[in-house]
């Protein structure tokens, strides 16, 4: 007992402060709050983007955007700012650096130094992505309400020719190397995850003992260490495309556009999963809380997950059947793409047989990951519409494929976003939060999100296409419903920034588990928050996977 | 003067289905596709509507029960004790078996209508369509129509629409963002084969009517067909992001019966895009107000072109004054 006071002393005088702490970080748990308030910082701007997108098309004619262009960048800034700036940093960097280390019972991640450049590139990104907001692009410098507004505005798919010779300006130059360094950053947290998973696990704890969590983190990794090199090439070919005289896809020249797509699809098609995987870790924890019974079937939900990352690799042609693809690739890809609703099926059948039978507790939690179940299969059958080449023929680029990666993603990644939040905010920040407070944040979420994207099917049916900043008069009615549903949604946003607020303000004592025996992960058994550095002494694991104790005090017993 | 209003409804009631009918800006508030005009378009329809709708559906309603049930019957207040089931083998291999068996089902369908889109049976005529930032150039390449450009009515200047313009738009009954200035014309019933790329960046040719949607990649050369079963304007707007005035840069297929096209390919023929435009104009004027298949015959002109509709045809132009072109028996 002795040896651990003193130990515990001697971190205690190494614990920086201020400056040093938050900017020198190394500790998983700081860089981790880093990673959060960054992503839920550029979150809100990402939501600011989509209110303007609304804002304009919810009355047919030109209201506010009397440049296109203007919406075409503010269009692709939202799908950047959302994708790698939001989704990514606030569930792999932040709820994945804070977790994944205590799930599996490490003291830290394998790489600290490296985690903070991991953390330290973002920002950076992001100021270069900023920055091309306001440089010329493709058409110049626009006066947007006083503002200067540049920038590129092809889409996040960044599509040649219009992001290279159709993008004359240096904005499509910010955004590549932004993309690039956000890239880098994944990949350094990649590496952090995979060496911490296979080697910094606790005694005792196998792999098919991990927690799901930690086990969506791993696969999420792999998928980001395979896919982004691609990305980081094909987005190199368009730089010197643009600035050395290269070919790449330059028809002129005997490049082909069409070989870009293939390259950023294949990193594309991955990154999808890559965003809603750790959400599929989250459901499964709050589930098996709420239900106070463990996770049914754990070796299918994880070999669900392996599955869905391995075919996530093969089918990235989906996105691309009107290009002008062969019709055999076309049949492979149709096929291929089908099988990801299986394992996907599994998931959503495991959560539901996860519920039956159980005890449930309807806290707060619990009503996002609920949220989650439903809006994710609606999203999901979508996705069994358009994998098929010839029904996609009608619906490809309209805002029928809007709906629907909205409702796995807006409505997926996002409904485990808040989830998360509210069932470790206690434990990250020590503060609970008020239930009554974030159940209004739910319904009024839930209802707006709906209102938003469900007509949008109606939308796309009736063959309205994306990126467009005016319409046929026939789409005016859904729309204005949908632009209705984003204002409800603002409420919702700004209902969860006063649970934050409030939280902090009222600082209400978290116990070590509030959740009850449901909840049986290590970060559980430790205060909240926990101490600067955790698990000096490592916790044991048993084998049924439940936590017996520490090494050296289980050592004293024997 | 109240008994000739009568006649004029009378007149007008029988006249006022149309026949150049099926102008396709849609309805408000439309939910489904656009109605098929074309076979392909038929089987999105039919695989849509028969297959994938009524299937997830279910799936749907299905989860959503299950998660009300679970909920309801295993709430803490109605079950205290939590079962420690975490395993049925069964069951695990039955939700994997039964989804697969689903799949197999949607696949074969699938597949047939995937061949279809892509076989284009033995074509009656070649188009070209070109994109450009921000119009369509059209060309018949075998029928000797050089390449015209198709630009959108209306656009945007500086950011607002010239209202004399709309107001204009609004009076020839076109709807605005979907109308063009000089469309593509076809033949109803015949095989179009379309060749489609573009000259800067990708666009894209979309035809929801007829179930067309092919991106147009510079340096490319892509194909689709359709056959249009109906005549009427059909509208379809560029499906790939292309820049500033990407939403305006829409199509318009003026789809026509033989005899009408073969007039407007003279005018077009000799680069009278105008006299072409005006006809097709003058055409769908005089068929607007009636529908076929009539039932009786009867033999009318408007601005002086002569038409004939026979019980159960379609109208057939007898005498062009203005082209002076006698098509009686051109057909």
């Amino acid at each position: 007992m002795t040896s651990s006071v003193a130990n515990s002393d001697h971190h205690h005088d190494d614990t920086p402060t201020g400056f040093r702490r938050w900017f020198f970080s190394t500790n998983h748990k700081d860089i981790g709050i880093l990673y959060l308030w960054f992503g839920m910082f550029m979150g809100i701007f990402g939501f600011l983007l989509s209110m303007g997108i609304r804002l304009e098309l919810m009355h047919p004619g030109l209201q506010y955007f009397l440049n296109p262009q203007t919406y075409n960048v503010f269009v692709t800034g939202h799908g950047v700012v959302m994708i790698f700036f939001f989704v990514m940093p606030v569930l792999i960097g932040g709820f994945g650096n804070w977790l994944v280390p205590i799930m599996v019972g490490a003291p830290d991640m394998a790489f600290p130094r490296m985690n903070n450049i991991s953390f330290w590139l973002l920002p950076m990104a992001g100021i270069l992505l900023f920055v091309s907001l306001f440089v010329p692009g493709d058409a110049g410098i626009t006066d947007f309400y006083g503002i200067p507004i540049g920038g590129h505005g092809g889409g996040w798919t960044l599509y040649p020719p219009l992001s290279s010779t159709g993008s004359p300006g240096p904005a499509m130059d910010f955004i590549i190397l932004s993309l690039h360094i956000s890239g880098a950053s994944s990949i350094l947290g990649a590496i952090n995850f995979i060496t911490t998973i296979f080697n910094m696990r606790a005694p005792g704890m196998t792999l098919h003992k991990m927690p799901l969590f930690a086990w969506s983190m791993l696969v999420t990794a792999f998928l980001l260490l395979l896919s982004l090199p691609v990305l980081a090439g094909g987005i190199t070919m368009l730089l010197t495309d643009r600035n050395f005289g290269t070919a790449f896809f330059e028809p002129a020249y005997g490049g082909d556009p069409v070989l870009y797509q293939h390259l950023f699809w294949f990193f594309g098609h991955p990154e999808v999963y890559i965003l809603i995987l750790p959400g599929f870790g989250i459901i499964s924890h709050i589930i098996s809380t709420f239900s106070r019974k463990p996770v049914f079937g754990y070796l299918g939900m994880v070999y669900a997950m392996v599955s869905i990352g391995f075919v996530g690799f093969i089918v990235w042609a989906h996105h691309m059947y009107t290009v002008g693809l062969d019709v055999n690739t076309r049949l492979y890809f149709v096929l291929a793409t089908m099988v990801i609703a299986v394992p996907t099926g599994v998931k959503i059948f495991s959560w539901i047989a996860t519920m039956w039978g159980g005890s449930l507790e309807f806290k707060l939690p619990m009503w996002w990951a609920l949220g989650f179940i439903f809006l994710f299969t609606l999203g999901g059958v979508t996705g069994v519409v358009l994998s098929n080449a010839g029904i996609d023929t009608a619906l490809h680029d309209t805002y029928y494929v809007v709906a629907h990666f909205h409702y796995v993603l807006s409505l997926g990644a996002v409904f485990t976003i808040f989830a998360a939040w509210y069932y470790w905010q206690g434990k990250i920040f020590g503060v609970g939060y008020n239930e009554t407070l974030g159940k209004l944040h739910f319904i009024v979420t839930f209802i707006g999100v709906n209102l938003i994207f469900f007509p949008q099917h109606f939308l796309g049916m009736a063959g309205m296409p994306r990126r467009y900043v005016d319409y046929a008069d026939i789409h005016a009615g859904w729309n204005y419903v949908s632009s209705i549903g984003s204002m409800i949604t603002a409420v919702g946003v700004i209902i969860f920034l006063i649970v934050i607020i409030e939280a902090f303000i009222r600082k209400r004592k978290v116990p070590n588990n509030p959740w009850g025996e449901g909840a049986t992960t290590l970060e559980w058994t430790l205060p909240s928050p926990p101490p600067f550095h955790q698990f000096e002494d490592l916790p044991v694991i048993g084998e049924n996977g439940e936590y017996l104790g520490l090494q050296t005090e289980l050592k004293k017993k024997t | 003067m109240k008994r000739f209003a009568l006649l004029l409804g009378l007149v007008t009631t029988l006249f006022s289905w149309s026949a150049h009918a099926i102008a396709t800006p849609g309805e408000d508030w439309q939910i489904n596709f656009f109605d098929a005009a074309s076979p392909v378009m038929e089987k999105i329809h039919d695989f849509h509507g028969t297959i994938l709708m009524p299937i997830i559906t279910v799936i749907t309603l299905f989860v959503l029960a299950l998660l009300i049930y679970v909920s309801i019957r295993f709430r803490k207040g109605k079950n205290p004790t939590p079962s420690k089931t975490t395993h049925h083998v069964g069951l695990e291999i039955a939700w994997t078996i039964i989804p697969v068996i689903i799949l197999v089902l949607i696949a074969i369908p699938s597949i047939r209508l995937v061949i279809m889109q892509d076989e284009t049976p033995k074509s009656d005529i070649t188009i070209k369509a070109i994109g450009y930032q921000w119009y369509w150039g059209y060309e018949y390449p075998e029928e000797g129509v050089k390449e015209y450009s198709s630009y959108m009515r209306c656009p945007p200047e500086a950011g607002t629409y010239k209202q004399e313009c709309l107001d204009e738009l609004k009076k020839e009954g076109l709807p605005h963002k979907l109308a063009v200035d000089y469309p593509l014309v076809v033949p109803v019933n015949k095989t179009v084969r379309v060749l489609i790329t573009a000259m800067d960046v990708i666009h894209a040719f979309a035809m929801p009517s007829f179930g067309v949607k092919r991106d147009a990649v510079p340096g490319r050369m892509n194909q689709s067909w359709f056959k249009a079963t109906k005549t009427g304007t059909f509208y379809g707007q560029c499906s790939e992001l292309c820049g500033t005035n990407h939403a305006f840069m829409p199509i318009t297929v003026e789809v026509v019966p033989q005899n009408i096209y073969d007039q407007w390919l003279e005018f077009s023929k000799s680069g009278d895009l105008d006299g072409g435009n005006s006809f097709i104009e003058d055409y769908k004027d005089q068929t607007k107000y009636i529908k076929t298949p009539i039932e009786f015959s009867i033999n009318y002109s408007v601005n002086g072109i002569e038409y004939e509709v026979e019980a159960g045809k379609e109208p057939v132009i007898v005498n062009n004054i203005k082209a002076n072109i006698k098509l009686g028996d051109a057909q």
